[in-house]
């Protein structure tokens, strides 16, 4: 007979994926923005979320983060029901606007939200320099431009190295040379163990991902590594390997179970 | 609910004020400019009229900070769950206790200051008379501007926009000014006005200011009179119940 630690212990070691989605539908309105969708997400890889605008790639994202009311099916994040109070301290999440106080400064944006974590001072700074924002710690964020903006919402995200990162298009409008580094910094923090989801409607950022979920109204497309998509597609970039996937799905063919 | 998170949302709250110079100055001046207007058209050209200023100051000092706290947490609230902070800080460790008393901590204070500011004027400058103690103002001032807060908090649920939430001015705080007893005595009001005068939260206030300055003190705790305790203790169950709502309409979880 199994002890109670015992299978808290089995239960622990089975549990592979920081995510793991299954058949979920999230009706929004009178759309079913997700519509039975399930998914998982590893721990030390960048997995990219891709799709079209209005796909339901926030309303996924949402749902992992736990602040999404679902329809039907279930969202497990580190073995947990996704915005479980254990989960608050290990999920960092980037909202698509940025989720940043306009009238106080970089720092004093840190800092309260620092407070709120319970992290130690020097966690803000840490987080600034990581997203290259320490020389306008002092600017009130209102004065920033939106890239900058979106890199405090990001360094917010960042404050106490969460298990699970989930950034909503978090690159779009900056820089080549800082997108580039982010996708650095998102690389190097799943090196580190985490695990990275980044959403994106540019389908040229999937090259960067180890691993791709591709979505489209509502429902999962494709979730593959980018090599393995072109070869299995028989294309030379996710933009095509996208076309032929929904071209395909569109072919009558044979019922099958 | 933490301390560390609650303390965190209120010196966050004062450091945005803080930042904002015009809207503070205008909380701490405004008050103390109508109040002497009301005291020039009254009593400042020699007979008093009307009651004059003894009569009429008392009540704007509980209205003044409950409709400039009503106003600014309704707007600054909705500004939070529209920018998404909100949603963020929900995800995090924060309780819905937190926010809410963060809030009411942080405009507490401002009101202190602001009400500090106004009975000041009106007791040593402008020469109202209070027959119970002079603090005992402050602490009903502060009492009516949390109240304000509270109901600022609970409406910002129901307004999309920032229009809207100032909309919700002349549909819940005017028919309370209309109903105080400021512009007619509560008991000579048809009686079904008289019962809902009643049972609204400024009707209380209104008449806690107000016994400060002439039911006289001795009799109570703290040379208070006993009914002037009794009102406060109406505010304050009032603010507690908005909290509550207020509660209610935090989500951490959305459609």
């Amino acid at each position: 007979m199994l002890t109670r630690g015992t299978v808290r212990v089995t239960i622990q070691h089975m549990v592979k994926n920081v995510v793991e989605v299954c058949d979920l539908v999230v009706r929004r309105g009178r759309v079913r923005a997700v519509d039975g969708l399930s998914c998982s997400i590893a721990p030390g890889v960048v997995t990219g979320l891709l799709g079209p605008s209005g796909c339901g790639k926030s309303t996924l994202i949402r749902a992992v983060v736990g602040v999404q009311v679902l329809t039907s099916g279930t969202v497990e994040v580190l073995g947990l029901p996704a915005g479980d109070r254990r989960l608050r301290h290990r999920v960092g999440y980037v909202t698509q606007a940025p989720s940043v106080y306009d009238d106080l400064t970089v720092a004093e944006n840190l800092r309260f939200f620092g407070r709120v974590l319970g992290v130690p001072a020097d966690e803000a700074e840490r987080c600034l320099e990581a997203v290259d924002l320490a020389a306008v710690r002092d600017r009130v964020v209102d004065r920033l431009s939106g890239g900058q903006r979106s890199r405090v919402s990001l360094a917010v995200a960042l404050l106490g190295s969460p298990e699970l990162l989930v950034l909503d298009e978090p690159t779009v409008g900056l820089d080549p040379v800082l997108r580039r580094d982010l996708w650095a910094m998102f690389h190097a923090l799943a090196d580190a163990g985490a695990a990275v989801l980044v959403s994106s409607h540019v389908m040229d950022e999937a090259q960067r991902c180890d691993r791709l979920l591709l979505m489209r109204d509502g429902r999962l497309l494709a979730s593959d590594t980018p090599g393995d998509l072109l070869a299995r597609t028989g294309t030379r970039d996710v933009e095509a390997a996208f076309l032929a996937i929904v071209e395909h799905a569109q072919e009558p063919k044979e019922v099958t179970a | 609910m933490s301390p560390r998170i609650t303390l965190a949302v209120a010196a966050r709250v004062l450091t945005q004020l803080r930042r904002d110079r015009r809207t503070l100055a205008m909380l701490l001046v405004l008050p103390c400019l109508v109040l002497a207007l009301l005291w020039w058209m009254f009593d400042a050209g020699g007979a008093p009229l009307a009651g004059g200023f003894d009569a009429l100051g008392p009540p704007l000092l509980a209205l003044i900070p409950f409709i400039v706290m009503f106003l600014v947490t309704s707007v600054t609230t909705l500004r939070e769950r529209s920018s998404g902070t909100l949603e963020r800080l929900l995800a995090m460790p924060t309780g819905k206790g937190d926010v809410l008393v963060g809030y009411a901590l942080a405009f507490g204070a401002v009101a202190t200051v602001q009400s500090a500011l106004a009975v000041l004027l009106c007791w040593a400058v402008l020469g109202l008379a209070v027959s119970g103690p002079v603090w005992m103002l402050v602490v009903v001032a502060v009492a009516d501007a949390v109240l304000g807060t509270a109901l600022g908090l609970f409406v910002s649920a129901f307004a999309r926009t920032e229009f809207q939430a100032v909309q919700f001015m002349p549909a819940l705080v005017i028919p309370q000014i209309l109903l105080c007893g400021l512009f007619l005595p509560r008991d000579a009001m048809p009686g079904v006005l008289g019962a809902i005068s009643d049972v609204l939260p400024l009707s209380f206030a209104v008449d806690a200011m107000s016994g400060v300055s002439t039911a006289g003190g001795g009799a109570g705790l703290g040379g208070v009179a006993g009914s002037v305790w009794g009102d406060l203790a109406v505010v304050v169950a009032f603010v507690l119940a908005g909290l509550l709502l207020g509660a209610a309409t935090l989500r951490r979880r959305t459609a």
